[in-house]
């Protein structure tokens, strides 16, 4: 098909306002991150700092427990993925390859989760981890995340599971290999990228995640770098503008790069799930 | 979160699927993801649900009593808690409509075969990858009345000396739109995305070739394809933007004098500031309710008129 110039041109103007509209805000946060202090209380502010400056970084570590709090993240990020994806995956191969009233059921609450507000689900999970003593721990918060990252994790997992071959699992027991043999030597592998592409993007999830975290993370050195943030806000919105850019950058990071890693597979698994349902 | 649900409810037929029995094996696989979700989900909605017709509250040390429809009949009167309501519906309608405009636009953009189209991909889901926290906190710095780059921008052009966004009454409701629209454009752009990359391309060729204009063909061709995924994300977008905490939390805890303050920073003040665990499960109840009587009126209204067409 061809396109007329104007239209092209047209369209690539098109494009580039939205990437303006996307990524202006990123950029700002960056430009004010690296501006020293007075350069922020001037009142004609530039995008490139005039006097690029570290300061704030250092300063952001001084302010808040922010190599606590990055842990802590670490910590409740990869125990909710890996958890989640351990015992997702099993069931995402019941629902993708069995038709049982039970995977049915599961399709259901995995719908359903993502109509209630989490404010009816947190009150009950704060009483019961109250009650178990879970609270203002980092155990308690990957109990609750691992079960809020399901609902997602089996719906890629079925996925990725029906797009492996019943016939070859056929073909293997044919050959005599046993379920068990089967599921290991054969599905598994296949199953591999998926179930990586699954995992990073709970650990994106959970270490963006801030609602839960409020709530239940009471005191600073338990709390996650999202909750940590929040504490250069300050009462009444006056906040430290440098140190406050420099911490929200860094937190951001590893979604990033975690993100740059798996956006692949995550618009072709939608695809994929898009088409084989 | 779960974007790809979308595109599951979108695609309706289903391949038939062979139907072989669960043996006592499967169920050794199922029960490691029943027994979280039982207790830590199903579980938890129900007691949620039950709670509302308690008086329960927080560090109180009597027992919690049943207390019927109390809290309900409450929440009729409570004015406080229907205006929160109304500016609930006006920040999900206005996120979620904007929201699928823009997306599609971009979509469809991205849909050609424009130079660096890679690279406008990877940038145009930037924001998906951010935590919602530091979203807020960069559209603080971008509407900062004296450092922030919207009233530079504002000055520079001539146009007055700008003006605090994010505490003004009349703006802090249109500013927090405009971030709630920013930060869900790259779920729904991918979801509408991946709609399109399903569409016939030779419908579309065929139709170029009997003259059908640009507009012709995106009615006629694309918008049917696109319909299903395009309905399912608008109905999942209402949802989560109606269930939103964390950015409005960060941008204006809920001030100047309310105007943004959503139904859930509501009920999550009167959970865990004032300790009313059964009034705000109460109120999440009645959200629950509306939303899904709103959603089944669009859903059902809808699909007639995809029947009739």
């Amino acid at each position: 098909m061809k396109t007329g110039k104007g239209v092209r041109a047209g369209q690539y103007f098109a494009l580039l306002a939205y990437l303006v509209f996307l990524a202006f805000p990123f950029l700002w946060l960056i430009s004010t991150a690296f501006k020293p202090a007075r350069e922020l209380g001037s009142l004609h502010p530039t995008w490139i700092p005039k006097d690029p400056t570290l300061a704030n970084f250092r300063q952001a570590f001084d302010e808040q427990p922010l190599l606590d709090a990055a842990l802590n993240s670490l910590v409740a990020a990869v125990g909710a993925a890996l958890i989640a994806v351990l015992i997702a995956t099993p069931m995402a191969y019941i629902m993708a390859r069995h038709r049982t009233r039970l995977a049915k059921a599961a399709t259901g609450w995995v719908v359903v989760s993502q109509a209630f507000p989490f404010v009816l689900l947190i009150i009950p999970l704060f009483l019961v981890l109250k009650s178990l003593r879970l609270i203002n721990s980092v155990p308690g918060l990957i109990m609750v995340y691992v079960v809020w990252a399901l609902p997602f994790a089996l719906w890629m997992l079925v996925g990725y599971v029906r797009a492996v071959p019943a016939e070859l699992e056929e073909a293997a027991a044919v050959d005599g290999a046993g379920k068990a043999r089967t599921l290991v030597s054969i599905t598994a592998p296949l199953l591999a990228p998926g179930i990586v592409a699954t995992a990073l993007f709970a650990f994106i999830s959970a270490w963006n995640e801030f609602f839960f975290a409020l709530i239940l993370l009471k005191t600073p050195e338990k709390q996650t770098l999202p909750v940590v943030l929040t504490h250069f806000l300050g009462a009444e919105g006056v906040a430290d503008l440098g140190p406050l850019a420099a911490a929200a950058f860094l937190a951001t990071l590893p979604s990033l790069v975690v993100f740059a890693i798996i956006q692949k597979r995550i618009t072709g698994g939608m695809l994929a799930g898009a088409v084989k349902s | 979160m779960t974007l790809a649900s979308a595109t599951k409810r979108a695609a309706k037929p289903r391949p038939p699927q062979k139907g072989r029995p669960v043996d006592h094996g499967a169920w050794f696989l199922v029960l490691p993801a029943l027994i979280p979700i039982l207790i830590l989900s199903v579980g938890p909605l129900l007691y949620g649900i039950a709670l509302a017709f308690t008086d329960s509250q927080s560090g109180r040390t009597e027992p919690t009593q049943w207390i019927g429809m109390l809290n309900f009949q409450d929440l009729v009167h409570d004015t406080l808690f229907w205006h929160s309501f109304r500016i609930g519906l006006l920040w999900a309608v206005g996120v979620t409509v904007p929201q699928f405009l823009l997306a599609l636009g971009l979509a469809l953009l991205l849909n050609q075969d424009l130079r660096l189209r890679w690279l406008a991909r990877a940038l145009a889901i930037i924001p998906w990858a951010m935590p919602e926290v530091v979203v807020g906190i960069m559209w603080r710095l971008v509407y900062n009345a004296d450092a922030g780059i919207l009233n530079e921008t504002i000055r520079d052009l001539g146009l007055g000396q700008g003006r605090d966004w994010l505490s003004g009454l009349a703006t802090a409701l249109p500013a927090v739109i405009v971030v709630g629209v920013w930060a869900g454009m790259p779920q729904t752009t991918v979801a509408l995305l991946a709609g399109l990359q399903n569409t016939p391309r030779e419908l579309h060729e065929a139709a170029a070739m009997d003259g059908a204009g640009a507009w012709r063909r995106f009615r006629t061709v694309t918008w049917p394809a696109l319909r299903p995924v395009a309905l399912a994300i608008t109905a999942l977008n209402f949802i989560w933007n109606f269930n939103s905490f964390a950015l409005v939390y960060v941008l204006t805890s809920g001030g100047p004098g309310g105007r943004t303050r959503l139904p859930m920073l509501f009920a999550y003040e009167e959970a865990f500031r004032y300790g009313q665990f059964g009034y705000a499960a109460a109120m999440g109840c009645v959200l629950v309710a509306v939303i899904s009587v709103i959603l089944a009126v669009f859903l059902v209204g809808r699909l007639k008129g995809g029947a009739d067409a």
